[in-house]
């Protein structure tokens, strides 16, 4: 038993001999002199903020793609009646349009919706399964050639062959809805920018008044023989744990916040409705933002410390 | 040939629009050993300053250790620094840390290894007589004990030039001789060592080569 001990200790003792320091170490006295508390809470704030906003510049980036490539962007052409017979050609009515429509060289694409698309198209206004023995009309999704003639002639030659046929020409609100979304899309970036700005200036302010604070400690390590590097580390190692600690704290605090958000958009954009199941419905680049807010915010305080504490050291000689 | 540790030329320091020394030349070689006195107010505090690169010369040439301090980059400053030792009259002891972990720093800033360390200290701390006051932090240790730690620290890592500002200021008679074997031993070893002080009884025990200032100048220095 004794000898088991023994060299228990010894193992112990060479460990602790070959360490360079003691675990823990705090020769600054930094755990106490640089804003333990407050450091964490700012940046917590600025990452709740930062997720908020990155959720806003992917959503509105998601919105926009929607609104652009989607059916709802396309020029959309409804036919009520669409299986009754054509009043000009012994077609349906629906065939006649599309076949007027591929026969009008301004035109690009022409594709009659599945019944299944224009669910889909509907369920934002009206909920799903609502349309179920509604007399619903055709739509049919037409893309228009850039440059070419205008729609307004075939227009005209579709009333005559199926009078009721309702020509929706998308294009000057899915621009304004494309310039809003990118407005809210550049705007986020702007925040996110902001917010990141005002996170660097936090760790400045908190690092230099840990510096004024532990003043008499730092410079006589470095008339020990301290490099700046030596202290910038010490400070940057301190201000990269509270930095990542509040940054992991305000990303985790803006998630209930997001899925509330989620599980209220999910009816608009077809989504997930089931508030139970909003963290699937978050989308994967969010996720990845998310997960990289705290090591973003950690990288912030490492950088901001070793550039604050150089500059303070370097007037010394 | 000796090599000199110390070597100012015509050296002068200012502080702010004050001009604290003036006009300072002197070597110290290897292994010298030299009391630094004068009046209060004499530029004694400022010169250990300079020669602990604590501050550069305003003017004239500095070479310590071998350096041209004045065109030495501040890079290659630090390396220099943990080669002199320097006892503060004020201790400068940092006080979250323990007897122990102060005396240690110099030893930690050169990256020894922890064992080493432990060894190093605990040695040191048994032969200034703090074996027993290893864990306590400076507030709770006496004006005498608090210098007798400063003192550990600055000798710790066997600094080729030591410096010392009062050191026996808090000391009692026997601690105070202690010291002077201390120094004297570090001398024979090779350490180069200033220290000023005010104490004529302790000069005159311990009679050595000394640099004499008032008002900032160099009156008189013994070879």
């Amino acid at each position: 038993m004794r000898d088991v001990e023994a060299r228990r200790e010894r193992a112990a003792a060479a460990r602790r001999a070959r360490r360079l320091r003691p675990a823990g170490s705090d020769d600054l006295g930094l755990r106490r002199g640089f804003a333990g508390k407050l450091l964490p809470f700012l940046v917590a704030a600025m990452a709740f903020l930062a997720s908020l906003a990155l959720a806003g510049a992917i959503a509105a980036a998601g919105f926009s793609r929607q609104w652009q490539q989607g059916p709802a962007a396309a020029l959309t052409i409804q036919v009520p009646n669409p299986s009754a017979k054509a009043t000009d050609a012994p077609q349906s009515r629906l065939d006649r349009v599309v076949a007027l429509l591929r026969g009008s060289p301004g035109i690009a694409q022409v594709r009659a919706l599945s019944h299944a698309e224009i669910q889909k198209l509907l369920q934002p206004w009206l909920g799903s399964g609502a349309t179920d023995g509604l007399a619903l009309p055709a739509v049919v999704a037409v893309r228009e050639r850039d440059g070419g003639p205008a729609l307004g002639v075939v227009t005209a030659e579709l009333q005559a062959a199926a009078p009721g046929t309702l020509v929706d020409s998308h294009g000057d609100w899915t621009r304004r809805i494309a310039t809003l979304a990118h407005s809210i899309q550049a705007l986020a970036w702007a925040m996110l920018a902001l917010v990141m700005g005002v996170a660097t200036a936090v760790v400045t302010i908190a690092t230099r008044a840990g510096l004024v604070q532990r003043r008499d400690a730092v410079l006589l390590v470095h008339g020990l023989g301290a490099t700046d590097g030596d202290i910038a580390r010490r400070f940057a190692a301190r201000a990269t744990r509270l930095a990542f600690l509040g940054g992991f704290g305000g990303t985790v605090a803006a998630l209930p916040v997001l899925g509330i958000l989620a599980a209220l958009a999910a009816p608009i954009v077809g989504g997930i409705a089931d508030p139970a199941a909003w963290m699937p419905s978050l989308p994967r680049g969010l996720w990845v933002g998310l997960v990289a807010i705290p090591v973003i915010c950690a990288g912030i305080g490492f950088a901001t410390a070793q550039v604050t504490v150089r500059a303070w050291l370097r007037p010394l000689p | 040939m000796n090599t000199a540790v110390v070597r100012l030329d015509g050296v002068a320091l200012e502080v702010g629009a004050q001009r604290v020394l003036r006009d300072i030349s002197l070597g110290i070689p290897r292994g010298g050993f030299r009391w630094l006195l004068g009046p209060s107010g004499a530029g004694k505090t400022s010169l250990l300053r300079l020669l602990h690169l604590e501050v550069r010369p305003s003017e004239g040439r500095m070479e310590l250790l071998g350096r041209d301090i004045g065109a030495a980059p501040r890079a290659a400053l630090p390396q220099l620094r943990r080669r002199i030792g320097m006892v503060f009259q004020d201790f400068r002891l940092l006080p979250h840390l323990s007897a122990f972990d102060n005396v240690a720093l110099p030893l930690r800033l050169a990256g020894r290894p922890e064992g080493q360390v432990q060894a190093d200290v605990g040695e040191m701390l048994a032969w200034v007589g703090l074996r027993a006051r290893t864990h306590c932090h400076p507030a709770e240790l006496s004006g005498g004990e608090q210098q007798r730690v400063a003192i550990a620290r600055a000798v710790i890592n066997r600094p080729d030039l030591l410096l010392a500002d009062e050191p026996t200021g808090n000391l009692d008679d026997a601690q105070a001789q202690r010291l002077m074997l201390l120094l004297g031993e570090l001398s024979r070893l090779g350490t180069t060592i200033v220290v000023a002080t005010h104490n004529d009884l302790i000069v005159a025990r311990h009679p050595a080569p000394a640099l004499r200032l008032a008002t900032g100048r160099l009156v008189s220095a013994d070879a």
